[in-house]
């Protein structure tokens, strides 16, 4: 374990970038608000990024626009070399609530993304392929089940399958356990960990909790509001793979100390 | 909550185990159909008292026992093939093309002011126009364009339930919440996948309800269509026996009626189930 710690320890900086925004602002013209100005951010292949602030701050505007529904008014959005100019199937995007769909069963559910790009015959196909990303998430047999029958904490791993199914490359997390309890969601935050790592994938997480930025974050965009826009870029030192038991290192603590004086300073929250 | 009895027990150092009484109203805890006997009991009973004791005018209130021996004259003039039969024919008829037409246009309707811009803004502001007109007035106008046939009849009886099933259909449209929007948006969804295969799905449920409301609505644009453009359907029966103060005849006929009337309710609310499987009983859930 001891030895595995300093080979995990964070090394992503040195990856390729996936994701690369340049210089983005959006203001929207309606009211002459400034949601963001001059973003600059790199996600880099396999890294974990949250983004953490009061609100205001245009961080669901930046997660809008990353995932391609909303356009920048100025910059560049560049995912895998080419431009974002609408949603595609190389991002994966999940939210706070499940919405999975109480009239297909997790399978029709996991596999729908593919079955509005490709069909249903090509859904068909991958039903084989959802029946892995299941079993990945602790959910094997539960494959004809309707949602109706899952908790929370299923119904997000289940969600957490259909982003997954169209092997996007850069996963886009809209609160993804803000509405479970405490104990299922620090769960599920470690199998979050777990699932991106197994599969190499680069993470986004837009996040209220700070302790849950630092537990899984490489990187931490702390933004400030009026106009939105980055304060800080955190970078969390501790060793991968994390646990729970972190949480009560001095580390973490100066960690999450440093953030919460961050967004302290002079903003009204 | 669940040490409230053990430290009840330590207290009184009893061996009995503490047992708490759920407290439920006799009346409550009657099963249903010695419930539902006894308040036809007390129906009948009443009503045969009000008769008895000629509170009421015979002409205007039957008895019960007439009323019932008349209910047998139909039944049996129905199971026979009478003309009652013929008549309810022709009602049941006019009930069935009258909702076909309903949801038809309805629907339309419907997915026209719930999916479009267009149509919410220009449409819907007439339809709620037209909604809040007593619909029935409409009826003489049916008659002197469709004649005395069941064309005015189908005609009144669609108008009046086509409203429920195009608001029912609007709403269901718009209940599909945010994040499943936003989820079929970075699918990259289009329009129409978006309508068939998410936003029509999660309406249902009030698709249904427009529906339930359109089907009781449909008969009494019927009968109301028979009352006033004549005809030869059951409602044209009933304003006979009532001309002749035949009340006994006008209360069996209206029985027979509303058990055309709870058919398509039930037709409704069967197909319901079986489509909206998912939907939860709420309705009358108070046997849980």
């Amino acid at each position: 374990m001891n030895a595995s710690l300093a080979n995990d320890y964070s090394g992503a900086s040195s990856e390729a970038p996936v994701y690369e925004l340049t210089n983005v602002s959006k203001t929207y013209a309606r009211n002459a608000v400034i949601a963001l100005e001059n973003v600059d951010l790199t996600l880099r292949h396999g890294s974990f990024t949250s983004v953490i602030g009061s609100s205001g701050c245009g961080k669901s505007t930046l997660l809008k626009i990353m995932a391609g529904l909303i356009p920048p008014t100025k910059g560049r959005v560049i995912l895998q070399d080419k431009p974002v100019t609408g949603p595609r199937r190389d991002i994966g995007m999940m939210f706070q609530q499940a919405t999975l769909f109480p009239w297909k069963t997790a399978v029709e559910n996991i596999v729908l993304p593919i079955e509005i790009r490709d069909g249903k015959a090509a859904a068909k196909q991958a039903r084989e392929k959802a029946h892995d990303l299941l079993d990945i998430v602790g959910l094997k047999g539960f494959e004809n089940v309707y949602p109706n029958e899952l908790s929370g904490g299923m119904a997000q791993r289940a969600s957490i399958c259909r982003m997954l199914i169209t092997e996007p490359a850069v996963l886009l997390l809209d609160e993804p356990f803000s509405a479970l309890d405490e104990l299922s969601r620090d769960m599920m935050n470690m199998e979050l960990q777990r699932i991106c790592r197994e599969q190499d994938a680069t993470a986004f997480l837009v996040t209220h909790s700070i302790q849950e930025a630092v537990i899984l974050s490489d990187e931490i965009v702390v933004m400030k509001p009026r106009p939105g826009r980055i304060a800080e870029i955190v970078h969390v030192d501790l060793p991968r793979p994390r646990t729970l038991d972190m949480m009560t290192t001095p580390r973490f603590g100066e960690i999450v100390d440093h953030i919460r004086s961050m967004l302290d300073k002079g903003e009204d929250m | 909550m669940t040490d409230a009895p053990t430290n009840q027990r330590l207290e009184a150092e009893a061996a009995d185990d503490t047992v708490w009484v759920q407290e439920v109203a006799f009346i409550d805890s009657v099963p249903r159909w010695i419930a539902m006997t006894f308040v036809f009991v007390v129906f009948i009973g009443t009503w045969d008292l009000v008769t008895r004791l000629e509170l009421v005018s015979p002409i205007i209130l039957p008895t019960p026992w007439e009323t019932f021996d008349d209910m047998i004259f139909v039944g049996n003039n129905l199971l026979s093939g009478g003309y009652m039969l013929v008549s309810l024919w022709i009602t049941v008829k006019e009930v069935i093309y009258g909702f076909a037409l309903a949801i038809t246009l309805g629907f339309s309707l419907g997915v026209l002011v719930g999916e479009t811009v267009f149509g919410e803004k220009a449409v819907m502001p007439y339809l709620v126009a037209i909604d809040t007109m007593p619909k029935v007035a409409f009826a003489p106008l049916f008659v002197a364009w469709l004649g005395f046939g069941i064309e005015s009849k189908v005609a009144l009886a669609a108008f009046i339930a086509t409203f429920p099933i195009v608001v029912g259909t609007a709403a269901g449209l718009h209940s599909a919440d945010e994040n499943a929007r936003m989820l079929f948006k970075t699918m990259g969804a289009s329009r129409m996948q978006t309508l068939i295969k998410m936003k029509l799905p999660t309406g249902l449920p009030q698709i249904f309800t427009g529906l339930k409301i359109g089907a009781v609505g449909v008969m009494a644009g019927a009968i109301t269509g028979e009352f006033l453009g004549g005809g030869k359907g059951f409602g044209e029966l009933i304003r006979v026996a009532a001309s002749q103060l035949n009340t006994p005849r006008v209360f069996s006929l209206i029985l027979y009626l509303s058990l055309v009337g709870l058919a398509l309710y039930l037709i409704v609310q069967w197909t319901q189930r079986r489509i909206v499987f998912w939907q939860k009983e709420s309705v009358g859930a108070h046997d849980n």
